[in-house]
């Protein structure tokens, strides 16, 4: 049987670039949309060589693209849709800087929100699919450290929780990915603790067995649950006076 | 942070940077002294440099295949166990590799590996029909045999030094199966050993494990084993289905430090003669899949713990045909002497070399390791100069301690080396630990 291609949103990133090889070592074909798509080249063959899958490129633009016209212009409507898209910014830049928190809060909530919401019409039409959105515990809750990203994340978190309760019953998978810490070039430089960091190709494993286990929220290091379970849970009176 | 080679000796704090693109390599290149680094398994300094250790391995993308001429093109992140592991089952095997797959396609350049059919097939430079090589100043350039050959034959066992190792064009060998067909012969003493192997010129893979704890009559015991690419037709039943799939193997893992002192004369002596008879007991004909011929320790994660926190020392040569069966006597006596035992001593036959600084030449290379202390490294000295008396020379991947001197007196190729890094300001901008050790 021949399995669905895996169209991967900002698949420039680490997380994205890791998510492909892992779906296609399982053997799917691969669809890398990222901006400056032809700068992937290397990337692209790498996949369709190792995993002798079909991997194409597609120019993709998240905060200029109108989702349906772009979907409409893709050559075949993919059964998995990852979107990793997202832009962390500096928040001490976010909070004076206004055209730079709107770019964080669309990259991280309106694009991401928009073109998920596209494929899943299409995704119910044709009775198939799977919607896989990369959220962040970022979003459980607010921090001075990086709220506006924080508060993008956590819009698009409860876009994924609206939409997976919405299209319950419907053969449609929605899943929602945590990932925590992540070595990625984002956090480079950063201190990060290693027993709360995972590498890209674990959270490009712990999806693809969420996608094939119609999973419906993933952290992919457990210890993140409890870790943001106590977050959440601390009386905003302490909270606020935290420096996380 | 903390880097180290595959012997875990010396250990030295290093800035690591991990560029993922030829822009970003570049600018660390223009950014002061450096050297490469690939996936860690040469067994010193030889990829440590505290200013700026580069880490190769997010350039690893395959980048193109050419059935008819069996030519993969790829970054030199690339792991040869990543190569088999996407063109062993369609009928593609690496013409040569070491004894460990995790090894990359930079760092099998640099270092020109050999494997257990160096006699018919020669080194790893013998299938790289060209690399791409980044320069002091920035630029990249494609070396070959034709095209900026001095670049090409300095690169192939330059160990680094010639510049950044980018991208490679390699070839591979067609086989129709994933399984090797063993023959194994158990030898009494080192000159059975010999010409068991001299025999042995028409395997394709041939090399000898030998006791190196046994004195006397029976020194230089050994079990030789000679291998060949099975094909299709003359497998069983069970393995011919499918033959380019072999079952999964389960991986062991070494998850702490031995304790030092578990490894004495005593369980070497006990390991070794053990393992003799066993293997003299099997021997025979049997089919072997290519992970547990080719690889049989890298099914145990992380052996190099097994030496303890200390880490070991890696020492091998190669003796030239005329003098290799006195020189390698010497040897034996001296470690026997020495009661430094070591569980893994190769011997294997070398055919002709050719390169300006690779480490191959016909004869024997003799391979042996041991844990740090006092008394080995004295040992080691020994061995030293038993290779120079010897006309032999070292092995730079396996090197961690040896002397600028006894480089030089065991190698004349040096000078013509190092009049190629001062070109082009190589010796100012590729450095590694053991560069600065041997002056090179």
């Amino acid at each position: 049987m021949t399995k669905p291609p895996v169209l991967i949103l900002g698949g420039r990133s680490d997380m994205g670039l890791a998510i492909a090889r892992r779906f296609a070592a399982a053997g799917h074909p691969i669809q890398l949309a990222a901006r400056g798509a032809q700068g992937l080249e290397a990337d692209r063959a790498d996949i369709a060589l190792r995993h002798g899958v079909a991997a194409t490129l597609h120019e993709y633009d998240a905060l200029k693209d109108a989702p349906d016209a772009w979907i409409d212009a893709l050559p075949n409507l993919p059964g998995v849709v990852v979107c990793a898209i997202g832009y962390m910014g500096d928040q001490p830049t976010s909070e004076v800087d206004q055209v730079q928190a709107a770019i964080v809060l669309r990259s991280n909530f309106e694009a991401p929100a928009l073109i998920l919401a596209a494929f899943a019409n299409r995704f119910v039409a044709r009775g198939s699919g799977a919607l896989v959105g990369i959220s962040s515990v970022a979003g459980d809750r607010g921090r001075g450290s990086n709220y506006v990203y924080g508060s993008a994340k956590a819009g698009f978190t409860a876009f994924l929780s609206g939409l997976r309760n919405r299209l319950s019953g419907t053969p449609v998978q929605v899943l929602t990915v945590k990932p925590g810490f992540v070595a990625t070039r984002m956090t480079e430089g950063m201190k990060l603790s290693p027993a709360l960091t995972a590498q890209p190709a674990a959270v490009a494993a712990a999806i693809e067995k969420a996608v094939r286990r119609k999973r419906d929220v993933i952290y992919v290091k457990p210890v993140w649950a409890l870790v943001m379970l106590i977050i959440t849970h601390l009386p905003e009176a302490v909270f606020k006076r935290t420096r996380l | 942070m903390n880097v180290e080679g595959w012997g875990r000796f010396p250990r030295r704090d290093c800035r690591v940077t991990g560029p993922r693109s030829e822009d970003e390599l570049r600018a660390q290149v223009s950014g002061g002294p450096l050297i490469a680094r690939g996936n860690g398994r040469a067994y010193g300094d030889s990829a440590q440099n505290p200013a700026n250790t580069v880490d190769m391995r997010r350039l690893n993308r395959m980048l193109a295949f050419d059935p008819e001429a069996g030519q993969l093109t790829a970054e030199a992140g690339v792991l040869l166990g990543d190569v088999i592991d996407a063109f062993l089952p369609r009928g593609w095997f690496p013409w040569v590799t070491p004894g460990t797959k995790y090894v990359t396609l930079g760092g099998a350049i640099a270092a020109d590996v050999h494997g257990k059919n160096h006699r018919r097939n020669g080194s790893f430079r013998s299938f790289v029909d060209w690399i791409d090589v980044m320069g002091a100043d920035g630029q990249v350039r494609r070396c070959s045999r034709a095209e900026n050959p001095e670049l090409f034959d300095f690169t192939l066992g330059g160990m680094g030094l010639t510049g950044v190792i980018l991208r490679t064009a390699i070839r591979l060998r067609p086989v129709e199966s994933a399984w090797i067909r063993q023959t194994a012969i158990a030898a009494p003493d080192l000159a059975t050993a010999m010409e068991a192997l001299e025999a042995g010129s028409d395997a394709a893979y041939a090399v000898a494990w030998i006791d190196c704890l046994c004195t006397g009559k029976s020194m230089g015991r050994s079990l030789i084993t000679l291998g060949e690419h099975a094909t299709r037709a003359e497998l069983p039943d069970a393995k011919r289905a499918d033959p380019l799939r072999t079952p999964p193997k389960r991986k062991l893992t070494m998850p702490l430090d031995a304790p030092s002192f578990t490894i004495n004369g005593l369980s070497v002596r006990a390991f070794n003669a053990l393992y003799y008879r066993k293997g003299a007991w099997a021997s025979g004909v049997d089919y072997v899949d290519w992970d547990t011929y080719f690889y049989p320790l890298d099914a145990i994660l992380h052996w190099n713990r097994m030496y303890g926190r200390k880490g070991f020392a890696q020492f091998q040569c190669a003796l030239p045909l005329a003098s290799a069966r006195e020189g390698l006597e010497a040897m034996l006596r001296a470690i026997s002497g020495a009661r430094q035992g070591s569980f893994l001593t190769v011997l294997k036959r070398l055919g002709p070399q050719e390169s300006a600084f690779s480490f191959p030449m016909e004869g024997y290379t003799l391979a042996i390791d041991f844990p740090v202390n006092p008394k080995s490294l004295r040992l080691l000295t020994e061995l030293d100069a038993i290779t120079i008396a010897h006309g032999g020379r070292f092995y730079l991947a396996k090197d961690s301690r040896m002397t600028a001197e006894t480089l030089r007196r065991s190698d004349p190729r040096v000078d013509r080396f190092l009049a190629m890094r001062a070109d082009a300001g190589r010796s100012g901008a590729f450095i590694s630990g053991q560069s600065e050790r041997l002056s090179l």
